[in-house]
């Protein structure tokens, strides 16, 4: 028989090796899951895990790789904040529509005048709108004790009809012939997020989700606030006698997952995705759910199982068109991940022991 | 013919067809909630009932071995949570959401071949003479076979946890893990079972919606239904009856939200009065509460009263001057309005007190 | 038919790192009252848990009545005849009392028979309770009834206390020992757990020590002293705490009829507090658990803030403050729990030094954590209060209760505390650290602070407060002196018998 035992002090070996394992864990069983689709496994893992770096095409998915991880990475790191603190954001998807909504708003209010202040502008109005957005719920927790994890998400369902209603109202394109949708912000100089460096797939949503993962690493090690979050994740009442005011704490961590959801939601609508449609969102905030606790909540970790999770949207892709194998499979595939990674994180804290059967 | 109260009629009887689906999953995650475990994977295990029910009922042609088959998908889903967080201590909420993310990726891949696949016939359940009575027979007596399961349930539901020793063991458990480790009950064994019973319901109300409702398989067609279950669970401080009325006050607006739809009313306008009218409602049942003596309870009504009253107030306002825009939108209005509900229901209900052991993780430590 | 009920033979169980019970042995004898006498950590707890069925033992042989005894689970060993009531008691505060009871049963009556069977019991044994009452609305004292007469309606042959008169009153002390001597009369026998030398020697017919896991002797307790007996327990010679003669100074926190509703639903709301400490002093606070100690101390700390005016400092209102702007004005506090409150278990010393020494040990600059500074804070800590463990960065619940203990008192006695604060200091510490934690406290008072200490260990209020008052129901009683202070006049103070009777014990 077998038994889990509480280790004296977490041990730091299986905090790296949890996420790995389960990786190698997710492989096997996503392979398992291939073959029973009548997919050759080995093949569908290469496909998904080596053609979007180094096939005959990555020249071209390459850049792909950070156009999908920058958004994830950004939301993810946001999460990550209120994860440790026990604070469950998990309406991202919201925060991240409605600042591509109202970011763009702000672009297409000065069109067609051209000026260097209109993407900065932008930004603002992005991150406020991902910032109300996420307050919404903070207050409602902090005044009325209302659950933060239901609000948040009923208010993704709110902010993708709000979504509609933009795209095929207020901000209808009015040259768009009767299609649905925005104006193309890519064909707006002054309000395109533009490729940094032309090929490379870097554009400024890279550079904010880099700079994003330094100060959150900062906060985090060597900040009060950051020591503050994690005290408050993992004792409450201790936080509360050190003297954290937990309103305090939820304001500043649902804000600041809805800034960097909107910071994400707007680096999107202006760059990649280039206008608002009804179907613009394809649910990075969740996906970003899974990136956040894969990488352990710590910001590298999180760049890393960014890099790692836009790799199998990519290479999902890219079997999909080769092999067949359906779209679902890859957001199945996902889920397991965080299947195994969870079920994996257990040996950080326990370690299992085997015990003689007792004499009684 | 007095079409207005046939309307009505219509309105109630389609409204408990609606919020079905909602209440089965509602009882259960309220068994899985009283007993200490907080599963926020109702929607994935819903979404998975809605398949598995649906592939079920289509092979075999038989919804009533659909409705079997979607109980025994979501048990099983469930269990992968159950397993993750009974045995492996992962963390609730955690595991709730990789179970939702799961299902909803593992929905679509078993639904593949089912896109616009026609279902079974339902099971409806006509009791003869009882339906030919005028409204009460509409009403009450003549729904499909799984409108009356869910009534069953809730009456079982509550009887078991008021009455019988398994239900007592349950809420002990749910209250205090330590205490009920330390008289000897196997704390991680009943868990076990309860959030096998959670997902076999949420299972049901999924398959409810892709055999009856719909009935079709379309991905994603849940469509927050089981996060709604969730808020339901909240709202009626884990006491089956209220579940049951919060089930059907969402029901009531997804019906209404439809008709009013078909009918092109003047939402807004309507919005008013009917916000108006339940003020007046809540005020009188305040007022009957009062005179009655049950001041505690009757200080909850007032606050409900004077929230719609704010409301509706608000709303004229903001219709009369403003006009605006989106206020005219009614489409937006209404697709938002069962997500909004559910907030504004949450806001205003504070919730009774939460099993004391609530998403705490248990580890018998000798 | 032999006397003896119970006989364990060679009983043993190791945890990694610590062998919580050696080769222990020894007999019960039906209508005897044992005694287990042992320190904090001295492994009564596992011993009687094995008796009980929750844990089982690696090697040895237990028999009940003559026959084996080795119960797999609690159920086995209930239907033996063997009951217990535990230390922390294993009740469902959002139930009522009649369920409760049910749930350590086999098989309950239904509601209404279990109901008047209660009332029955509870009658007979002096022990008055009403079976629809919510528990979380009892009394310490209370919950304590419910989980006898839970073990009394089995008829046990064997009845297990651990600890049961922490959360009594001397007098309801005497009636519950009126209860137990009606049961041993009746041919029950009681293993009673305790580490309370006195209570042993007026109620126990026989007595057995264990120290480290392992027995260390064997003595009737009637003819033995407290001192021969606490030697027996902790294996050496005790040392008492000394008080230097010091000189009271200015009045330095004054409480105004602080009032305060708990932030717990089944907590004890403050009412009407008032009193003053002065520099040198030091105030006891004892009280039966739960009435009122943890809100106490958080309106101290500010984790609850007061009305204006309500707490003073120096004459400062400091009633709307925060935690850490009190300690800024130098009012420093320890809560009871260790882990989860003052101290977050798997955080390493360093930062649960962070966690209160911010402010005064100048940690932050401008909002960045020094950790360099952290560090050397928390090992001066461990150097000066003598904190056994390997290092700063070794997590907390790595380390013994005592060990965190002192760790914890000490963090705050090195800030250099003008008020300090503390709850159940020695709460669940071996006997050499308690010693240790209370010199601590009086060399603060000697140093010019004052000292509230909260406990309900009256023994330690005794020993070393100046003054005493009591909490009942979260009411403060006036202080007074505490030398000359009879149990009696204490036992008062702290509410008497609440609504107890005496046992109606028949000639």
């Amino acid at each position: 028989m077998w038994k889990l035992e509480k280790r004296p002090t977490p041990s730091r070996g299986w905090a790296i090796g949890a996420p790995l394992l389960a990786v190698v864990m997710t492989m096997i069983a996503g392979g398992l899951m291939f073959a029973l689709l009548g997919k050759e496994p080995l093949t569908a893992i290469k496909v998904i895990f080596w053609e979007p770096l180094f096939g005959e095409f990555s020249f071209y998915y390459r850049p792909q790789l950070l156009i999908k991880g920058a958004p994830l990475v950004l939301i993810a790191l946001g999460l990550s904040l209120g994860f440790r603190a026990g604070i469950w954001n998990i309406g991202a998807e919201g925060q991240y529509v409605i600042a591509a909504v109202t970011g763009a708003a702000v672009g297409l209010a000065f069109y067609p005048w051209e000026s260097w202040i209109i993407f900065p502008l932008m930004v603002i109005g992005g991150a406020v709108g991902g910032l109300l957005w996420a307050l919404v719920p903070a207050f409602l927790r902090v005044r009325r004790g209302t659950s933060e994890i239901l609000v948040t998400l009923m208010m993704v369902y709110v902010a993708e009809a709000l979504l509609s209603a933009a795209a095929l109202g207020v901000l209808k394109n009015p040259d768009g012939m009767g299609f649905p949708g925005s104006r193309n912000l890519q064909q707006y100089a002054s309000a395109a997020n533009k490729e940094l460096i032309a090929g490379s797939g870097i554009h400024w949503g890279v550079v904010a989700a880099l700079v994003a993962v330094i100060v959150a690493h900062i906060l985090l090690n060597r900040h009060i606030m950051g020591f503050n979050i994690k005290l408050s994740g993992q004792s409450p009442r201790a936080a509360k006698f050190s003297g954290v005011s937990p309103g305090r704490l939820i304001f500043f961590c649902l804000g600041a997952s809805g800034v960097l959801a909107g910071l994400a939601g707007l680096f999107e609508v202006s760059g990649p995705a280039g206008q608002i449609t009804i179907d613009f969102n394809v649910g990075y905030g969740f996906t970003a759910i899974i990136v956040a606790f894969l990488g352990r909540l710590n910001p590298f970790g999180i760049l890393a199982a960014g890099a790692l999770m836009a790799l199998t949207y990519i290479g999902g892709e890219i079997a999909q068109s080769n092999l067949g194998l359906p779209g679902a499979a890859i957001q199945m595939f996902q889920g397991m991940l965080l299947f195994f990674l969870l079920g994996m994180d257990v040996f950080t804290n326990f370690s299992l022991k085997r015990v003689k059967r007792g004499i009684a | 013919m007095d079409g207005s109260s046939i309307s009505l009629v219509i309105l109630i009887a389609s409204l408990m067809v609606a919020a079905t689906p909602i209440l089965l999953a509602a009882l259960g995650e309220l068994v899985v909630e009283r007993a200490g475990v907080l599963n926020l994977g109702v929607e994935g295990m819903m979404i998975t009932g809605a398949i598995c029910g649906f592939i079920v009922g289509v092979e075999s042609g038989s919804p009533v071995l659909g409705f079997a088959g979607a109980a025994i998908g979501g048990a099983l889903l469930s269990l992968v949570f159950g397993f993750l967080t009974q045995v492996l201590m992962a963390n609730q909420v955690a595991s709730g959401l990789a179970l939702t993310l799961f299902g909803l990726g593992l929905s679509a891949l078993l639904g593949q071949g089912y896109q616009g696949v026609r279902g079974p016939t339902s099971m409806r359940l006509d009791l003869p003479v009882f339906s030919d009575l005028p409204i009460v027979g509409r009403i009450l007596f003549s729904h499909d076979l799984m409108v009356y399961v869910g009534l069953a349930l809730t009456v079982a539901v509550w009887w078991m946890l008021k009455y019988s020793r398994a239900g007592l063991v349950l809420r002990a458990v749910g209250e205090n893990h330590d205490a009920a480790h330390a008289l000897g009950y196997k704390v991680v064994r009943i868990r076990l079972m309860a959030i096998a019973i959670g997902g076999a319901c949420a299972g049901l109300g999924g398959a409810y919606i892709s055999l009856v409702r719909v009935p079709q398989w379309t991905e994603g067609m849940t469509a927050g239904a089981g996060w709604i279950a969730l808020a339901i669970v909240v709202f009626a401080s884990w006491k089956p009856v209220r579940a049951l009325l919060g089930a059907y006050l969402f029901g009531g607006v997804t019906v209404l939200q439809l008709n009013l739809q078909a009918a092109s009313l003047p939402l807004v306008e309507v919005l008013i009065w009917l916000s108006t009218a339940t003020a007046v409602i809540l005020l009188i049942v305040y007022g009957l509460l009062r005179r009655s003596g049950r001041q505690e309870s009757a200080s909850g009504w007032i606050k409900c009263a004077i929230v719609f009253a704010i409301f509706a107030a608000i709303t004229a306002i903001f219709n009369s001057i403003f006009g605006i825009n989106l206020f005219r939108n009614e489409t937006l209005w209404l697709s938002m309005s069962p997500y909004l509900a559910t907030i504004i229901v949450l806001v205003v209900m504070s919730a009774g007190r939460a099993p004391g052991s609530l998403g705490r993780t248990f580890h018998a430590s000798s | 038919m032999s006397d003896i009920l119970l006989t364990l033979e060679g009983l043993t169980k190791a945890y990694p790192g610590v062998v919580a019970n050696d080769d222990v042995s020894f007999e019960i004898e039906r209508g005897e009252v044992h005694a287990l006498l042992g320190e904090n950590g001295a492994g009564k707890s596992t011993l009687v848990k094995m008796i009980y069925g929750l844990v089982k033992p690696d090697a040895g042989a237990m028999t009940l009545s003559g026959t084996t005894f080795a119960p797999a689970e609690p159920r086995v060993a209930r239907a033996s005849g063997v009951a217990m009531v535990f230390q922390h008691f294993s009740l469902f505060d959002a139930l009522n009392v009649a369920e409760n009871i049910a749930l350590g049963m086999e098989n309950p009556p239904n509601q209404r028979q279990l109901a008047a069977e209660i009332r029955n019991v509870s009658e007979t044994y002096g022990l008055p309770l009403d079976p629809d009452r919510i528990v979380g609305d009892l009394s310490a004292g209370e919950q304590q009834r419910v989980e006898i007469i839970r073990c009394l309606l089995q008829d046990p042959k064997l009845l297990i206390m651990d600890e049961p008169t922490s959360v009594l009153t001397p007098q309801e002390v005497d009636i519950l020992f009126e209860t137990l001597r009606k049961l041993s009369a009746e041919g029950t026998a009681i293993l009673y757990i305790s580490h309370k030398l006195e209570e042993i020697r007026t109620l126990c017919d026989a007595a057995t020590v264990l120290r480290m896991g392992k027995v260390v002797g064997k003595c009737d307790p009637k003819v033995e002293t407290a001192r021969t007996m606490a030697e027996m327990m902790v294996g050496g010679t005790l040392h008492t705490p000394e008080r230097a003669a010091r000189e009271m100074g200015d009045v330095i926190l004054a409480l105004n009829s602080v009032s305060a509703a708990s932030p717990s639903a089944f907590g004890t709301s403050l009412r009407d507090i008032s009193v003053e400490v002065r520099a040198g002093e030091v105030l006891g606070i004892g009280g039966v658990a739960g009435n009122g100690q943890d809100e106490l101390l958080a309106a101290l700390s500010g984790e609850i803030l007061v009305e204006a005016g309500a707490v003073q400092l120096h004459g400062a209102d400091i009633g709307r403050l925060g935690p850490n702007a009190r300690r800024g004005l130098g009012l420093l506090c320890a809560p009871e729990e260790r882990l989860g409150h003052a101290a977050a278990p798997d955080m390493s010393l360093t930062e649960n030094a962070v966690l209160t020494g911010t402010v005064r040990e100048g940690l932050t600059n401008r909002g960045f954590v020094n950790w360099g500074s952290a560090r050397k804070f928390a090992e001066q800590i461990i150097e000066q209060f003598d904190v056994r463990t390997p290092g700063p960065d070794v997590a907390a619940r790595a380390l013994s209760g005592g060990n965190l203990q002192k760790y914890v008192i000490g963090r705050e006695v090195m800030q250099r505390p003008e008020v300090l604060v503390v709850n159940q200091p020695t709460w669940g510490v071996d006997a050499a650290a308690a010693a240790s934690i209370r010199q601590a406290l009086l060399d603060l008072a000697t140093g010019g602070a004052a000292v509230i200490v909260i406990s309900q260990d009256l023994d330690e209020l005794m020993e070393i407060s100046d003054r005493f008052a009591a909490l009942n129901e979260g009411r403060l009683s006036a202080p007074r002196a505490a030398s000359g202070l009879s149990v009696d006049e204490i036992g008062l103070m702290l509410g008497g018998a609440h609504d107890m009777e005496v046992a109606h014990v028949e000639a």
